[in-house]
């Protein structure tokens, strides 16, 4: 099944997204290409394992803008026709992804995490309800499906391979209409919660604002680090610097004990290569114990309370 | 000015599923209603920017088949000061997206605004392939939205890992709103009194369905080794706990 891949950079520097396509391209059978769009395509290193072509764009904008992306691989899929268009389920490619699925009539799923090939016909497996079922999905008439893959699923390709690699000149790009301006980075953290080696995560299971002292407490007896889940960002009850998951930070703690964390796929995605992950929460079925390696369906302000007086 | 926002009727399942006879879908009855969280967040900010400027007109949309329509009535007791049902029942957000197209590119607005994704498909694509049916630029997960009225707006966009992209977007413009851009609003009782009253006006969709995949099945997922279950009352857990802790940071 050949297959073109969308490298996703940034600031000069290739995602580890971009990687793990190749992998997932290569399980589809291949050949695989590769599309590298940027100011410098020649400057961003795609010589993996599993790729047989790289082909360049250069395009006058250093960073991402969804025009862009969208015209050059507009091009791209017209002339080479490959049968299966893969991107990283990012921001980036929530921006141009779908549109040119509407334009040029190509399936699409995005947030896949699974993909087969069953008698020929692509299967993607992804969630739907809240993460609560599963699906495989699959494309009939369509001799294109563009999907959005699931990061950290795939391994990453490993580095070698000599693929052969093109320079394509870009179409010529109408004025792009949604403009990178600059970067700003995130507030600087008071504490790093990546480095930790035991995480206290918090989640909406807290259900009140006045309830995070509580947990600022209990973490310090228990000499682990405060982190939440995105809920708790949202709410403005604590800072970004702390928030776990696909758009906060990843983490690999030796322990992560998660209360009132229910486990959407955005936070579990941040998390689940830590040592050892201890849950709890009220609802047996909440999709953390899928991920957790001890479970307690408990009352998390109980449990709390209980380990706040333990010696 | 004008501001559309197009939202969903969310189909959110509790503890327990079953599915549908043949399979594909989750069976109804498993199913309660609500207002997608982001769309809420998408209503909102489509509220603060009208309150901000003074003046401008809300237009709440929605693809869906006639049935409750509390999604809609929730928006119009939020303040916005009308809606529409679009007659749809697609579910995917290519057929979606096309059978809005019609209705939102009709209101001729200033600025189009959907939430991120939905809580049931969660696809993520229904407004970026709306804003390309009506060509209109478009920015996705926005979490800061800086625009007086007119001229090109300058939002921002959060990337993976929190890093920020201060993206300018000519108008009219299409963005796809992202949760803990605000915190929406409750509606008073008498709002809510007086949106039950109002009309709804349903508009049919357009007849080309071109769904960008179909579901072979839908399933429980596979409970991985999941995890071992302490049991226990609360003290018993906690000191299950604080041994487990105690062990692996050795």
């Amino acid at each position: 099944m050949s297959v073109l891949v969308v490298a996703e950079h940034v600031r000069g520097r290739m995602r580890g997204v971009t990687y793990e396509l190749v992998t997932a391209g290569r399980a589809l059978g291949g050949p695989v290409a590769v599309a590298v769009i940027g100011r410098d395509p020649a400057a961003l290193d795609m010589r993996r394992e599993g790729v047989d072509e790289v082909v360049q764009v250069r395009v006058e904008q250093a960073e991402f803008e969804n025009d862009v992306y969208q015209r050059v691989l507009e091009m791209l899929i017209a002339e080479r026709r490959p049968q299966v268009v893969l991107l990283g389920f990012t921001v980036n490619s929530l921006g141009y992804g779908p549109a040119i699925a509407v334009r040029l009539g190509l399936g699409l799923a995005t947030d896949v995490f699974a993909v087969r090939r069953d008698d020929g016909a692509l299967v993607a497996t992804r969630a739907f309800y809240g993460s609560k079922v599963h699906a495989d999905l699959e494309f009939p008439g369509k001799e294109s499906v563009l999907l959005l893959l699931r990061p950290t699923i795939w391994p990453p390709a490993p580095p070698g391979g000599n693929p052969k690699t093109i320079t394509k000149a870009a179409p010529d790009l109408p004025h792009s209409r949604a403009r990178h301006q600059e970067f700003v980075e995130p507030p600087r953290a008071d504490v790093d919660i990546a480095d930790a080696d035991f995480l206290l995560a918090i989640g909406r299971g807290i259900g009140d604002r006045e309830k995070i002292p509580t947990f600022e407490q209990l973490a310090q007896k228990l000499g682990a680090t405060l982190a939440v889940s995105r809920p708790l960002v949202d709410a403005g009850w604590m800072p970004n610097s702390r928030q776990v998951g696909q758009s906060g930070k990843t983490v690999k703690p030796k322990v992560y004990l998660a209360m009132g964390i229910s486990g959407a796929v955005q936070h579990l995605a941040g998390m689940k290569a830590s040592g050892t992950i201890i849950a709890v929460n009220t609802d047996p079925e909440a999709a953390i114990f899928g991920t957790a390696h001890y479970g307690a369906v408990a009352d998390l302000f109980e449990v709390a309370e209980e380990l706040e007086k333990l010696p | 000015m004008k501001l559309v926002v197009c939202v969903k009727q969310v189909k959110v399942l509790g503890d327990e599923v079953g599915f549908t006879a043949d399979s594909r879908d989750v069976d109804p009855d498993y199913l309660d209603l609500a207002l997608n969280e982001w769309d809420a967040c998408a209503t909102e900010e489509a509220l603060r920017i009208r309150e901000r400027l003074g003046e401008g007109e809300v237009v709440a949309i929605t693809a869906a088949p006639a049935g409750p329509e509390l999604a809609l009535r929730r928006c119009l007791a939020m303040g916005v000061d009308r809606a529409i049902r679009v007659e749809s029942a697609a579910v995917d957000p290519i057929s979606i997206a096309r059978a809005l197209a019609g209705a939102v590119g009709g209101e001729s607005p200033d600025l189009v605004l959907c939430g991120v994704q939905s809580s049931d498909v969660v696809q993520g694509s229904t407004g970026t392939a709306l804003a390309e049916l009506l060509e209109l630029p478009r920015v996705a997960v926005v979490t800061k939205i800086d625009w007086s009225g007119s001229g090109p707006a300058t939002v921002y966009r959060e990337l993976e890992g929190g890093l920020i992209d201060v993206v300018e977007v000519d108008t009219p413009a299409l963005l796809t709103v992202q949760t803990g851009i605000n915190q929406p609003r409750y509606a008073t009782l008498r709002a809510i009194k007086l949106a039950e009253q109002k009309e709804i006006p349903a508009v049919p969709a357009p007849d080309r369905a071109e769904p960008a995949y179909r579901v072979r099945r839908m399933f429980a997922p596979p409970k991985g080794q999941g995890a071992k279950i302490l049991q226990g009352p609360p003290a018993d857990v906690a000191r299950q706990i604080a041994d487990i802790v105690k062990e692996r940071l050795k």
